[in-house]
């Protein structure tokens, strides 16, 4: 429907994390599926962002956006990596 | 500051003499967009249900038959997205919130409208009763489709439509104003567009 | 002490529009100049920002259609009932500023070193990052071998077709159209499926590199497609746009 995909939020991965993360590899907190973010499902343009594992389809990290301050729940992932070369 | 843009504007606001239709910082569409926080559901008909809840324990439900049975009222209302989109004039076919709640003794203050996804919106009871809420299952005449929460969603018009959940299941009867999947977030708890309470704080 | 700005890549900075191209009906190419551009890769994106004169800002991310060493330009496609592209397709012109920063993201990204043969897989607008790949595959001289699989609509939607027939010595560029051919058209019809890209992918014991971008069920089908032919998953990089075609 909406989804696209980690490429698309690489400007709201800046503003949170401070730089690139496109890249950086997500470990699924669910199931354990690893991947670089730009492969997450983003769904975008609700009152946040969620971003979701393509394999089980968790909820991985929100990101709500109030008054210039990012809400960022990253409690669905197990870990998220430097950015790597793949 | 950022310079402006030479002659950019966002989508266009009321037509003349319809100013007081649209909320402060929102704009009129044409189109319906689509927002979601997650795959669509598809919950075949026969198996869905939608129920009232309370501590654990299902107060009332009903099947889709059974809530089709039900007097249902045909609405046209203006809807407000929090991302600033308003609609004026969409027409739904549902059943009324006070139609459902009319069946279950309760006292409780506050709802958590529940969904299929996992999705949750918290209300207060006030809000939800008196003619101001539908489980709407039509859209401009015809079924609502599943990526704008077809079977059947919850419809608050006079809220942010992140309150109008989609693929909703069954609201559970709650003591306290729980915050939901979006207000839990950030996003204000109560969310009148009139007086534009996008966000905690507002 | 009160020093220099941090410019970059991470800030934002006016850029002057130097030219606004049409490249189809609905698509334009925007050339900009920004001061303080510290160079992007081949793939990368830039954030534009436009700001309304009651402060209402709208952001929006676009691929860079121009090589690494270039001007900056992006393509955009008129969305309907968009928000932004209306405004950049139609409104802006040659003179006006932007607001923009970047590049951004990392992934979706081709370096010569990285090699080939490259398989390329565009849908509609999709294609914009991939022409930033195929100028610098020419651009660097690289030997790579190249294949450009390019779904559009219809011929006139075709974005950089005299580029893309002319321009890149021995890419194959192969289109299929999913809405109307031309008469005595000999290329490919209908939607891209495992079928065409059996005819027209490089085997998989060749060991390409897959980039694939355009709207999100083109770039699933495509990639199932792929890795259906014995792709490996690694060496197929997607993009998805949402369903309407941008970002």
């Amino acid at each position: 429907m909406d989804a696209v995909d980690g490429n698309a939020i690489g400007g709201l991965l800046v503003d949170v994390f401070g730089g690139e993360m496109t890249l950086a590899g997500s470990i699924c907190g669910t199931c354990g599926a690893r991947r670089p973010v730009a492969e997450l499902v983003v769904y975008r343009r609700a009152p946040g962002t969620v971003v979701c594992c393509r394999t089980c389809g968790s909820v991985l990290m929100v990101f709500v956006k109030a008054r210039g301050v990012t809400c960022v729940d990253l409690s669905g992932l197990a870990s998220l990596g430097q950015p790597e070369r793949l | 500051m950022s310079p402006v843009t030479r002659g950019f504007r966002h989508l266009r606001r009321a037509p003349a003499g319809q100013e007081d239709r649209v909320p402060p910082g929102q704009y009129l569409t044409d189109g319906f967009p689509v927002l979601s926080a997650g795959p669509t559901p598809h919950t075949p008909l026969e198996e869905w249900t939608f129920s009232i809840t309370q501590g654990g324990q299902t107060r009332k439900s009903w099947t889709w038959q059974e809530l089709r049975a039900l007097p249902a009222e045909t609405v046209t209302v203006d809807i407000h997205c929090v991302t600033r989109w308003s609609k004026l004039d969409t027409v739904w076919q549902g059943v009324s919130v006070d139609t459902l709640l009319d069946q279950v003794e309760h006292d409780a203050p506050y709802v958590m409208a529940f969904c299929d996804g996992g999705y949750t919106t918290n209300l207060p009871i006030g809000d939800i009763t008196g003619g101001q809420a539908w489980v709407a299952f039509d859209y401009g005449g015809a079924p609502l489709e599943p990526e704008h929460g077809g079977p059947a969603r919850l419809l608050v018009p006079h809220l942010y439509f992140w309150k109008s959940a989609k693929w909703v299941r069954g609201l559970d009867l709650r003591d306290h104003n729980d915050p939901g999947f979006w207000e839990t977030y950030g996003n204000h708890i109560y969310g009148d567009p009139w007086r534009e309470q996008r966000y905690e704080g507002d | 002490m009160a020093g220099t700005a941090l410019r970059g890549r991470l800030t934002w900075q006016t850029a002057a529009v130097t030219a606004v191209t049409r490249e189809t009906a609905s698509v334009v190419t925007i050339g900009l100049n920004p001061p303080d551009w510290p160079g992007h890769q081949a793939g990368q994106h830039l954030e534009v920002r436009l700001t309304a004169d009651d402060g209402y800002q709208a952001e929006r991310e676009y691929s860079i259609a121009s090589a690494p060493g270039e001007l900056v330009e992006i393509t955009v496609e008129r969305l309907e009932g968009g928000e932004v592209s209306p405004y950049l397709t139609e409104d802006l012109r040659a003179g006006d500023e932007l607001e923009l920063r970047g590049p951004i993201a990392q992934y979706f990204v081709w370096e010569p070193g990285d090699g080939g043969p490259l398989m390329l897989v565009a849908g509609g607008s999709g294609v914009v990052p991939l022409r930033s790949i195929l100028r610098h595959r020419l651009r660097t001289g690289s030997d790579a071998q190249a294949r450009l699989l390019y779904s559009a609509r219809t011929l006139p939607d075709v974005i950089y077709r005299d580029e893309l027939d002319r321009g890149h010595d021995g890419v194959q560029v192969s289109y299929t159209l999913t809405r109307g051919q031309p008469p005595g058209w000999t290329g490919h019809t209908g939607r891209i499926n495992q079928a065409l890209l059996a005819e027209v992918a490089w085997p998989a014991e060749t060991n390409p590199l897959a980039y694939i971008c355009g709207p999100t069920s083109f770039v699933e089908t495509a990639a199932a497609g792929l890795v259906g032919l014995g792709y490996p998953p690694e060496r197929v990089k997607t993009e998805r746009f949402g369903a309407t075609g941008g970002h």
